[in-house]
């Protein structure tokens, strides 16, 4: 199974309660996913700023002395944010790629989540109500987000194993199903240079889609090759800085279901999810087509 | 009129009510109001009785549904009305996957659009969609009939045997053994009739309908055991 939730705001009045209206949804899809969950959530760029979101085992131990060892190595100041074992890094944008490389001296054992100018990704093993709340999802402000419930088949449960996956600035993805050919794409999109912390599948995707958006895609044209190239059962809901996708496989046998009104586009595994949406009673709902791409750029 | 708030008082509170009207009951009106997508809303009903959800539900609402008329006034996610006896479940809004899968008996009507695999494996149910079906409908579908007033997508009866599918507008595609078959006197007696009770009547005309059905190459059909069918 899994549970995925997704909220592309249009109405910036909806922004100050994004978090709180996805943990609502997320909780909501527990029983599709009480393994694991994450959340990714577009919490806005500033100005000449760039976030690196890291996650520890050892929080303690790695955060501690974190920013001061940064600024020391790149030779400027680094604000952090310490959220249970994950942590938010802002350094100026100029610097992101320094910082990473610094970080990977400095805490080799620390995993980046994301890196972008907006996403921030939050994810653990647990179950959702208790992974929302450790990140206290819930006071989070944003223009759009997506989150998983994660009931694992084919790869360990793991904090690395949650969903979403991010494997280029601010995108994320995240999958309800399975892909029957991610030995053979990962074994490609290594040999074109993307690089993977796991076994997982889903990751396979992540990395395929930003492969396509780093030749130059859109995030339409990219998700319609990977009906072409992407073999397996899949809904796959992704985000970048200003857009949201989805797209489900010929078969569509995972479900999903979505809403539109003036204020926001909403994804849900099951309408369960959207029930406490405003407006969502005249809200227009539909199941998404199989094999047909959906987005929404702002 | 028996009213049940599924927010406050529960699904299984609500099943465990229907579950204990057998036979003749004098409570034969009830109304379920904030179903908010919960799954299995009555499921197992099997009393002459009429239920009428206000709202969208979620996964195999009125599932082996028997004598009971049950009307869901939203959406209907996915199972809808699976493995139903008999009765009757109307849906003003959508479907969604397998609507009537494995149907035994009684009939399915849905106002708006079914999606992928409806009827598939059904076993003598009637299904009346007014808009689309989606792809993989009436997959091994044994018996009974499925009207659509709209187009029905890809591999359309695949591997049928001996339902009856007739469809007014486009068919994306035919499944494997499922081809078009000759209109009859007695075929558009069925339309009629399906029209009238699946609440179309003067939405289309008998005329319209094309009937698919089966090839009987894939599975051993045999004509001495028709009379089964």
């Amino acid at each position: 199974m899994c549970g995925i939730v997704g909220l592309f705001l249009k109405d910036p009045k909806l922004e100050p309660r994004l978090g709180e209206m996805l943990t609502d949804m997320l909780i909501t899809m527990t029983d599709r996913g009480p393994d694991s969950a994450g959340i990714a959530i577009y919490s806005g760029a500033k100005d000449g700023l760039g976030k690196i979101t890291v996650q520890s085992a050892q929080p303690e131990r790695d955060f501690k002395t974190l920013d001061a060892d940064l600024h020391a190595a790149i030779g400027q100041p680094v604000a952090l944010l310490v959220k249970s074992t994950h942590a938010v890094i802002e350094v100026p944008m100029a610097q992101m790629d320094a910082a990473r490389t610094a970080l990977a001296h400095l805490r080799p054992e620390v995993k980046v989540m994301s890196a972008g100018d907006s996403i921030e990704i939050f994810k653990e093993v647990g179950l959702p109500k208790d992974v929302a709340r450790r990140f206290d999802v819930a006071k989070m402000t944003g223009t759009h987000g997506i989150g998983h419930t994660r009931m694992a088949t084919e790869s360990a449960v793991t904090t690395m194993g949650a969903h979403p996956f991010s494997t280029g600035p601010d995108q994320c993805l995240v999958h309800n199903g399975s892909l029957s050919n991610h030995n053979g794409l990962r074994r490609e999109l290594i040999r074109k240079g993307m690089t993977f912390e796991t076994q997982n599948d889903t990751e396979v995707a992540a990395a395929y889609v930003s492969q396509k958006l780093k030749e130059g895609e859109d995030l339409g044209s990219a998700l319609e090759a990977g009906l072409d190239d992407l073999d397996g059962f899949f809904t796959f809901v992704v985000g970048t800085k200003n857009g949201f996708g989805v797209v489900r496989d010929p078969i569509a046998c995972k479900p999903a279901v979505m809403a539109e009104t003036d204020a926001y586009v909403a994804f849900g595994s099951e309408y369960r999810a959207l029930v406490n949406l405003p407006g969502i009673e005249e809200a227009r709902v539909w199941e998404p087509e199989p094999a047909t791409v959906y987005f929404w750029e702002r | 009129m028996q009213t049940f708030d599924l927010g406050a008082e529960g699904l299984r509170a609500l099943n465990s009510s229907l579950h204990a009207l057998k036979g003749q009951t004098n409570m034969t009106a009830w109304e379920v109001i904030n179903p908010k997508g919960a799954h299995a809303i009555a499921a197992g009903v099997d009393a002459p009785v009429d239920i009428t959800v206000r709202g969208s539900t979620g996964y195999y609402c009125a599932g082996m549904n028997k004598q009971a008329t049950i009307r869901i006034k939203g959406s209907a996610g996915p199972g809808v009305a699976e493995n139903m006896m008999s009765g009757t479940v109307i849906i003003d809004g959508d479907a969604s996957q397998y609507a009537g899968a494995t149907g035994r008996g009684g009939l399915l009507v849905i106002k708006g659009n079914a999606s992928s695999r409806c009827g598939i494996s059904m076993k003598g149910i009637d299904i009346v969609v007014h808009g689309n079906i989606g792809h993989m409908s009436c997959f091994m579908a044994q018996s009974g009939n499925v009207l659509v007033l709209g187009n029905a997508g890809e591999a359309l009866g695949d591997s049928l045997y001996e339902a009856r599918i007739f469809v007014r507008g486009s068919v994306k595609s035919l499944g494997a053994d499922c081809i078009e078959k000759e209109m009859r006197d007695e075929h558009f007696l069925i339309i009629e009739d399906l029209l009238r009770r699946g609440e179309a009547e003067g939405k289309a005309k008998p005329e319209e309908f094309r009937r698919y059905g089966s090839a009987r190459k894939l599975y051993t059909f045999n004509i001495d055991n028709a009379s089964s069918y």
